[in-house]
């Protein structure tokens, strides 16, 4: 009976230590097990990322749809390129939908958020958003107020 | 000149400790698998090294999570990205306090106690008692408390953070009133499985061997009297609670510090 008890509490501390590793994996990290079969892939060119990263988020009216999976250079274009990963079930994006990398909040994380067109033909896998918009960059914008008002002046 | 000897002794003490605790690892763990000095007696030691813990484990993780949501809420409140507490809780916990705590507290808790057991074993002469009758006592005694100090550590650890977590979601969410969904949010966004949680357990995992290995190494080479057992006690404390923040430096300059 003692022998048998021993195990039983070295058992449960062992499933604690899974369960804890679950749910650091799934609750913590967001981890999730969806494979990449519900997903298709768009890409777009943009003059500056300023910020943006791997894994960011796409959304659409504030709802996450999708993530950035693969950041590059165009080296023809010296354009940025990004690609993501767009959940199949929003599969009526038109083709003439715009993608601008906007900024959660003031000092928040880089995100993409789209714009639905008005066309009547879908995005597809593999198809490339035209029209784009890139970060505002704030020395940029500085630089452009300086600029205007030193023209005023 | 005295002290220059007494130097010389000093040193060529710690080489040679180095060197026997290595054999003593060595000749440990050629066994094999935790497994191979039978299941039974891992068993015991699982329970002893690590269910024990379990309270004191369980406690300072939800303690320390609290602290964490609390001093982190006066500073980020300041900021205006009080969102951002359960990002700074969670990263803190995983890839730093997580580990390095429940190391601190397993070589007071679980690490003493090993050396203690060891060195009375050694004392009260049953350790060349073993021999006599033939049985290695490496095999019987050493190998299972360092397999069962190996696994228990990276669970004590993961617990702990876990329960952490935990703590510093209850003060964020239901003392200051942060949104559920914000503190939940942004961590998820921002804590990834392998860069944060595997990297803190392969961490939890170098603490529990280091930490196992000084502490069995000094039971079982402890002068066999009452106060060689006391003295080797306090050395596993003090010399695995260094070992573990001199490591932990090294390991986080690997992994996250991109040196």
């Amino acid at each position: 009976m003692q022998k048998r008890s021993l195990e039983f509490t070295v058992g449960i501390f062992m499933v604690m230590g899974i369960v804890a590793l679950v749910l650091m994996a799934f609750r913590v990290s967001g981890l999730s097990v969806s494979d990449a079969g519900d997903t298709y892939t768009v890409k777009a060119h943009f003059e500056n990322l300023g910020g943006l990263n791997d894994r960011a988020k796409v959304s659409m009216a504030g709802v996450t749809i999708g993530r950035v999976t693969n950041i590059y250079l165009d080296k023809d274009w010296y354009s940025a390129v990004v690609e993501m990963e767009i959940n199949k079930d929003v599969d009526n994006l038109s083709i003439d939908t715009s993608a601008a990398i906007l900024t959660a909040g003031l000092l928040g994380e880089k995100y993409i958020g789209l714009t639905v067109g008005a066309e009547t033909d879908f995005l597809k896998d593999g198809d490339w958003i035209e029209d784009t918009q890139s970060a505002i960059v704030l020395e940029e914008l500085i630089g452009r107020f300086l600029f205007n008002k030193a023209e005023e002046g | 000149m005295d002290r220059i000897r007494t130097l010389g002794r000093t040193g060529i003490g710690m080489i040679e400790s180095l060197g026997a605790s290595s054999m003593l690892l060595w000749n440990s763990l050629m066994w094999g698998g935790p497994g191979s000095a039978g299941f039974g007696d891992l068993v015991k030691q699982l329970f002893s090294v690590g269910v024990r813990s379990l309270s004191i484990i369980t406690v300072a993780g939800f303690f320390v999570g609290m602290v964490l949501g609390l001093q982190g809420y006066t500073i980020l409140v300041d900021f205006g990205s009080e969102a951002a507490l359960g990002t700074l809780v969670s990263l803190t916990l995983l890839r730093e306090l997580g580990p390095v705590v429940t190391a601190l507290l397993f070589a007071g808790r679980a690490g003493s106690a090993l050396t203690a057991e060891i060195g009375l074993m050694k004392a009260t002469e049953q350790l060349s008692a073993m021999e006599m009758m033939g049985v290695d006592p490496l095999k019987r005694v050493i190998t299972p408390r360092l397999w069962a100090g190996m696994i228990s550590m990276p669970i004590l650890a993961l617990i702990f953070s876990t329960v952490g977590i935990w703590g510093g979601a209850f003060v964020a969410v239901d003392m200051l009133g942060i949104d559920d969904g914000a503190y939940w949010g942004n961590m998820q966004a921002s804590v990834t499985f392998y860069n944060d949680v595997v990297k803190g357990i392969i961490k939890s995992l170098a603490f529990g061997w280091v930490v196992t290995w000084i502490a069995v190494y000094q039971g079982y080479a402890s002068m066999p009297t009452s106060e060689g057992i006391g003295k080797a006690t306090t050395q596993t404390v003090v010399i695995a609670s260094l070992a573990v923040l001199g490591l932990d430096f090294v390991l986080t300059a690997v992994m996250f510090g991109g040196v």
